[in-house]
């Protein structure tokens, strides 16, 4: 089984139509780029696959379940961290897990001994008394990414997840989605950073809500005959009709 | 001036491409006015009235006629018996009771007769208003009745109503809600738009700008002061030609107290917005601040001369109080300039006030 | 069952831990109940009146200390003209003017029913109605004293007896109807401002992709602000004991029943506001038309029965209305249970209609 596959999706606002017939497949513990300039429509592809916004034709199955009948299976095996910030952040960390764990339906018990491990992990441990608020960016961004896989999902999303954060923290971040792929879990990733995208298994670009890329790192640069992705990505953008916003 | 402009201008397409805020904005007021402006009313009228008529003669049933045929009364039914009086007030749809006893005939020709008028004083107000008038009407249906032998009263009494002759509560009402409604929905505008870009992060690249504050604040205030005299005008026109408030004064002078009244109400909401840190917050001070002392402490509904007077010196400090009182003054009574400089002096001295202490409030954070 | 308690722990710590929000729970409650009910009363003590008495007979000065001493009216002036009377009604030195004719004293004794002139500021109707009646009742007594020593008349005895506030007690009746504006103001725009603010942080996404259910996350939402209205609901119970003395005559059981119901129902409206709005200004907005017009046609500070016909139709929809009239009714008349089972069943309908509303439109997919 494929951890998301998906043949012609549509989204269409009024006239405007935000992703045009996309197809594509991700396999089971790949790191998954999902690039684009702003307003390609990445992120309302996105919201398509997590069940938050309908699609308007197409097909899609995540973790086998059909995006349009079965939103709430889809939910139960995916994990997401989006584009705006969204833990609670007059909440402590301790307290975000501890919601989040019991609203996937793990015990209390799981809860406090994952908790611990994650503080562990991420050697926070001094700071898991303090209100979200009052961590720094890059620290709140690994407690996001922990709570959005606190579930062990089949598969997270990570809507620019290391947006404004210095490269030091990128690549701990970065460590975080290998250590989580390692236990199997399938990271559908969407970035700014090209070379974040040297990191993934392989990468699509899109462009006018089309997929006009899709295969691996070197492959795409062999492709384009390009040194870096940063100019696969200039390549393909130049051609791009609608302008970010 | 320049930078005023364009800065000006980011403003007015806030306000104008958030089209659902915008449209509740200027139909609020509206709704509201039309609704209150017609519904709430202190005149006593159909107050529902109870009999135990233990005579069951002409006399009495022609007296209950006469209670019933007026405004004030509406009868709800006859009882059977004095334990029924009870249960129907417990029930509430039943204000006043009637008792004539069995000796109402009779007595009448001796002149000792005696109703007993039982009112659910829950409300005293009323409660002694209905009183008054039941009184009143008997004795004077009795009188009729006895004609011939009664004298004319001792002392007859000419009653003049002035300003308001039908004592018709919207002529007080409405005046009162206009001023209720500006200072919410003029505070709620602004109390958002300092803090809003707080919240947004979009403060930072303001405070770094060599914008000045006053500047800021000034453009801030400015395109909702428009949208502010739009809903002015649309309810004084809706008081005047919808529910027939009169203006007696000076209808130039009524839309300068509205305008200066706005302005100062707008920078009661920029006040807000600057020492606020959420939205959130923003909006519960202005809305469950404003709310209830704006209702009740500006003499909409509640007069201020029979507040005890440490409450009347509160009620100073809200600025709705004195444009109720004067556009009251105004609009009804039809005084001019002279009588209500007072109150224009200080709503122009407490808008002053608040923008300038908004001003300092932002340039604290710099 | 078990989500649910994550979810009202987040809810209860995020309430407590808003500084603003915890002051506001505590000086609403205590501004409402010790302000309003001295702000909101008719009681009309010392009208100021001014006399123009062309008389000044012995009989004349009488009247003016009988109306003066009475309490309700205070004496601003003598005045020698009517003309100059009207100048101070007109810059509100006073509201009512009494002329007395130049031969007053001589028509009393005479029997020729002399006449008076009231001139009376009427701008507010009600205040304006109630000083006639009380100066109308003193002059009648005055009338009828004179009048009682030398001749017969025909005086029928109307004996008003006045019943459930026999102290004719303005707080008594105020009062109870104010802890209704006190959970319904604090509850209503909590409630309102909730689920949108979530939105405008957006935090409401990380709520949307898991499986939580739609009557699971309101539920989370509404207990809270249900838990709220009760405690303020009991502290309000207690600071009109302790602070005015006021108890319920009928049983305090009642007033807790209903009011479980009445707090699901305004949650209810307040999270149906959360999920329509976009932005918390809007919420707020919503949330304040539906106080205001709630609170100013619920028969809490005008009668019901004044009210127009179609406005007091309007009231059948106002759910501020029934539970003050169940406050009212409860507090002061003792009304049992059954008295109020019939205004219960209508809030059921309210809690049914509202909450399935604030379920229904909380959208979890959108598009």
């Amino acid at each position: 089984m494929k951890a998301i596959e998906v043949k012609g999706l549509t989204k269409r606002f009024g006239q405007f139509t935000a992703v045009d017939q996309i197809t594509f497949e991700v396999e089971q513990g790949e790191i998954f780029g999902f690039l684009g300039a702003n307003g390609a429509g990445k992120t309302t592809a996105m919201r398509m696959l997590c069940g938050l916004l309908n699609p308007t034709s197409g097909y899609g199955k995540v973790a086998g379940f059909d995006i349009y009948k079965n939103t709430n299976d889809i939910k139960r095996n995916i994990g997401y961290m989006s584009q705006k910030f969204s833990l609670y952040e007059d909440l402590t960390a301790t307290e975000n897990f501890e919601l989040f764990g019991g609203i996937y339906g793990l015990s209390r018990k799981e809860i406090k001994s994952k908790t611990e491990k994650v503080f562990a992990d991420l050697g926070l441990q001094a700071q898991r008394k303090l209100l979200v608020k009052s961590l720094p960016l890059g620290i709140k961004q690994k407690v996001s990414f922990a709570v959005s896989t606190f579930h062990s999902p089949k598969i997270v999303f990570l809507d620019e997840p290391t947006g404004g954060v210095d490269p030091m923290a990128r690549r701990t971040f970065w460590e975080m989605i290998y250590a989580a792929a390692e236990h199997g879990i399938t990271s559908f990733v969407t970035t700014h950073y090209m070379d974040e995208a040297e990191y993934c298994n392989r990468i699509s670009i899109m462009v006018d809500g089309q997929i006009r890329a899709l295969d691996t790192p070197s492959n795409l640069k062999r492709e384009f005959q390009s040194e870096s992705m940063e100019e696969v990505f200039h390549a393909l953008a130049r051609q791009a009709k609608r302008s970010g916003e | 001036m320049k930078q005023f402009f364009s800065f000006f201008k980011k403003e007015v397409y806030h306000i104008t491409r958030d089209k659902l805020t915008l449209s509740i904005m200027l139909s609020l007021p509206v709704v509201l006015l039309l609704v209150l402006g017609y519904a709430i009313s202190t005149d006593i009228k159909n107050v529902p009235f109870v009999v135990l008529d233990e005579t069951k003669s002409i006399l009495s049933l022609q007296l209950v006629e006469k209670l019933s045929q007026n405004k004030y009364f509406e009868l709800a039914g006859y009882l059977h018996s004095s334990s029924e009086i009870e249960s129907h007030f417990q029930k509430g749809d039943t204000k006043l009771a009637l008792v004539i006893p069995s000796s109402f005939n009779s007595d009448m020709l001796l002149s000792e007769a005696a109703i007993q008028v039982i009112v659910d004083a829950s409300n005293p107000n009323e409660a002694s208003t209905i009183a008054n008038y039941a009184q009143l009407m008997i004795q004077q249906y009795m009188q009729t009745q006895a004609r011939g032998q009664a004298p004319l009263a001792p002392i007859r009494t000419e009653v003049k109503m002035l300003y308001n002759p039908q004592m018709e509560s919207t002529y007080n009402m409405v005046p009162g809600i206009i001023g209720l409604l500006m200072i919410l929905i003029c505070a709620l505008m602004t109390s958002v738009s300092v803090v809003r870009e707080k919240e947004m992060g979009t403060m930072e690249i303001l405070l770094s700008s060599p914008l000045r504050p006053t500047t800021i604040i000034i453009a801030k205030a400015l395109p909702y002061l428009i949208v502010g005299l739009i809903d002015n005008v649309l309810v004084i026109a809706l008081a005047h030609f919808v529910l027939g408030v009169p203006i007696a004064g000076n209808l130039f002078l009524v839309f300068f107290l509205a305008f200066l009244f706005t302005f100062c109400a707008l920078a009661l909401g920029l006040l807000i917005s600057t020492i606020t840190d959420t939205q959130r917050s923003a909006m519960i001070a202005s809305g469950a601040g404003l709310m209830l002392p704006t209702m009740l402490m500006s003499g909409i509904i509640f007069p201020i001369s029979s507040m005890p007077d440490i409450l009347q010196w509160i009620s100073c400090i809200n600025p709705a109080r004195w444009f109720v009182a004067a556009i009251r003054d105004v609009m009804i009574r039809g005084v001019g300039l002279v009588e209500i400089w007072e109150e224009l002096l200080i709503l122009l001295g407490m808008t002053v006030f608040l923008i300038a202490l908004s001003i300092r409030k932002f340039k604290n954070r710099l | 069952m078990k989500t649910l308690s994550f979810l009202l722990k987040k809810e209860f710590l995020q309430v407590f831990r808003n500084k603003l929000i915890g002051r506001l729970l505590v000086a609403l409650p205590l501004f409402q109940l010790t302000v309003i009910p001295w702000a909101a009363t008719f009681d009309q003590r010392n009208i100021p009146l001014s006399i123009v008495d062309n008389d000044n007979s012995s009989y004349s000065r009488k009247l003016a200390d009988k109306i003066t001493s009475s309490g309700f009216f205070k004496l601003m002036d003598y005045i020698p003209s009517h003309e100059k009377a009207l100048n101070t009604l007109e810059n509100g030195k006073s509201r009512l003017i009494l002329d007395i004719p130049a031969d007053f004293e001589k028509n009393l004794v005479n029997g020729n029913s002399p006449k008076l002139m009231l001139s009376i500021d009427a701008v507010n109707g009600q205040e304006a109605g109630l000083g006639l009646s009380y100066i109308s009742q003193i002059i009648n007594m005055f009338g009828a004293e004179i009048v009682s020593s030398n001749e017969h008349a025909v005086l029928v005895d109307v004996s008003p007896s006045y019943r459930f506030n026999p102290e004719m007690n303005y707080h008594n009746y105020m009062v109870p109807g104010i802890i209704v504006l006190l959970v319904s103001i604090i509850g209503g725009m909590l409630s309102a401002l909730n689920i949108v603010s979530e939105k405008e942080i957006g935090t409401i996404e990380q709520i949307n992709v898991t499986p939580v259910s739609k009557v699971t996350f309101i539920l989370g939402k509404l207990i809270p602000f249900w838990v709220i209205g009760i405690i303020l609901l009991s502290f309000g119970m207690l600071v009109a004991r302790i602070v005015y003395g006021i108890a319920p005559a009928g049983n305090i059981l009642s007033i807790y029943t209903f009011g479980f119901l009445y707090l699901l129902a305004f949650t209810g409206l307040g999270l149906m506001i959360s999920n329509f709005a976009q932005t918390q200004q809007q919420a707020m907005f919503v949330i304040l038309f539906f106080l205001i017009i709630f609170i100013l046609i619920s028969g809490l500070f005008t009668p019901v029965s004044s009210m127009p016909d179609w406005a007091q139709k309007l009231t059948l929809f106002n759910p501020i209305r029934y539970y003050v009239e169940v406050m009212r009714l409860v507090y002061l008349k003792g009304s049992s249970f059954t008295d109020i089972l019939p205004l219960i069943y209508k809030m059921l309908v309210f809690v049914t209609v509202l909450n399935t509303l604030a379920v229904w439109s909380y959208r979890k997919t959108n598009g």
